[in-house]
């Protein structure tokens, strides 16, 4: 009977987090770990720091929430290291009857910037110390809800003409982050090479 | 008979415009060279959002050229265009952007509502899509399909030049901007709750079809 390949980082994770580890499985090939949400972002940080874990590529950020109302809302993590070329899924598990709130780990992988803000806007997961949070599908000033909720009807709460009204209402150009109008407004003081390469064009390095 | 009308030359301080003419033979010899003039030289203002916007660069290519109707100049300043094609899905954060880019076009203007989604929401009938895009802006020629065929385009285009060749520049209602109201719809909320209506299997939202 061949067996399920848990991946070797979860016995490292279990001898240094303790009961934090929660459980694990083995779904399709892929290794799931439930951490508690209080050590989540020391769980993640040690994942990515470790020298025989190096998971310093996050794939995606995630929410869900099952149709069995009792069972909790879980952030699902997924997390890929480039250089052992392994996957690992992370998931931490919110209670719906508090509030839900998990760390951000924004400073950990920059990726999750848009990511979270996209969990944020579909499930109302807040991801404390995110620089940003704000909705990112959706308009910003969007009033219904969050639409990925199993609560949340299919077509939204408002009318069509009251959807219709208030996405007529809504500013399309307010969407610029602070970080890129004071990148605009910073044109002037970047470096004369950067700024050459940005007026030509050029995004990045070429090497 | 003639080119003004007797009746608002009486009209105190009123400018007596081209359109306050009762239609005679002049009119439908001038309304032939003018639609036949705009007919066959609608440059379009591709609005392509979505897999509608593949269809139409396919109508607009080599084999099947849209080219040949008059639509050599893909417009894609709205300064500048004719028809505003909406090709694809339109989500309700795009909607003030079509609004605008509608609102942007000269007259004489007109739209084509390329596909299922435009038209009616397509299979997106959710909380994110514009059920629609007749519930934003006004629509002359709507073509079915998901995607329609290049030859389907084709076909709601030849449709538009039919209904600009009818008509005429004695009507004035013809060239009214119809802009969003105070109420912020450009038509009545009922209207607009009637045009997005669910219909068919799309009614029972447990059902997955």
């Amino acid at each position: 009977m061949p067996m399920s390949p848990v991946s070797a980082s979860v016995p490292a994770l279990r001898a240094e987090f303790g009961p934090a580890v929660e459980r694990h499985l083995v779904s399709c090939g892929d290794t799931i770990v439930y951490v508690g949400r209080d050590r989540s972002h020391d769980v993640l940080a040690w994942l990515r720091d470790t020298p025989g874990q190096q998971f310093d590529y996050l794939t995606d950020v995630t929410a869900v929430e099952y149709r069995d109302p009792e069972l909790p809302l879980e952030v699902v993590y997924q997390l890929r290291s480039l250089s052992r070329k392994a996957d690992l899924r992370v998931k931490v598990a919110l209670d719906k009857r508090e509030p839900l709130e998990v760390r951000s780990v924004v400073d950990l992988w920059r990726g999750a910037d848009w990511l979270e803000r996209e969990a944020y806007d579909m499930f109302g997961v807040v991801f404390i110390g995110h620089p940003d949070l704000r909705r990112i599908l959706m308009w910003e000033t969007y009033a219904e809800g969050f639409p990925l909720r199993k609560d949340f009807p299919l077509r939204g709460h408002f009318s069509r003409a009251e959807q219709t009204r208030q996405a007529l209402a809504a500013n399309p150009e307010a969407h610029y982050s602070l970080e890129e109008l004071s990148i605009a407004d910073a044109f002037d003081e970047l470096p004369a090479d950067m700024r050459e390469r940005l007026a030509r064009g050029e995004r990045g390095f070429l090497k | 008979m003639g080119l003004t009308n007797p009746a608002a030359q009486h009209r105190g301080d009123e400018i007596t415009t081209i359109g306050a003419v009762s239609p005679n033979w002049v009119t439908t010899r001038l309304d032939f060279l003018t639609n036949w003039a705009r007919a066959n030289s609608l440059w379009p203002m591709p609005f392509g959002t979505a897999c509608c916007a593949i269809e139409y660069m396919a109508t607009a290519a080599s084999r099947f050229d849209i080219a040949r109707f008059g639509m050599e100049r893909q417009a894609f300043s709205p300064r500048q265009a004719d028809v505003l094609i909406c090709a694809g899905r339109l989500p309700f954060k795009l909607a003030p952007v079509i609004r605008r880019i509608w609102d942007q076009m000269p007259q004489p203007k007109w739209s084509i509502s390329m596909g299922a989604c435009a038209s009616s929401g397509g299979i997106f009938d959710n909380y994110s899509m514009v059920q629609g895009i007749d519930t934003i802006i006004p629509v002359d020629v709507y073509v079915p399909g998901c995607p329609p065929r290049p030859e389907g385009l084709m076909y709601g285009i030849l449709l538009l030049q039919k209904k600009i060749k009818g008509e005429s520049f004695t009507d004035d209602s013809l060239r009214d901007e119809k802009l969003v109201g105070p109420s912020g719809l450009f038509l009545p909320a009922e209207r607009v709750d009637e045009l997005s209506e669910p219909f068919g299997n799309s009614v029972h939202q447990t059902r997955s079809a």
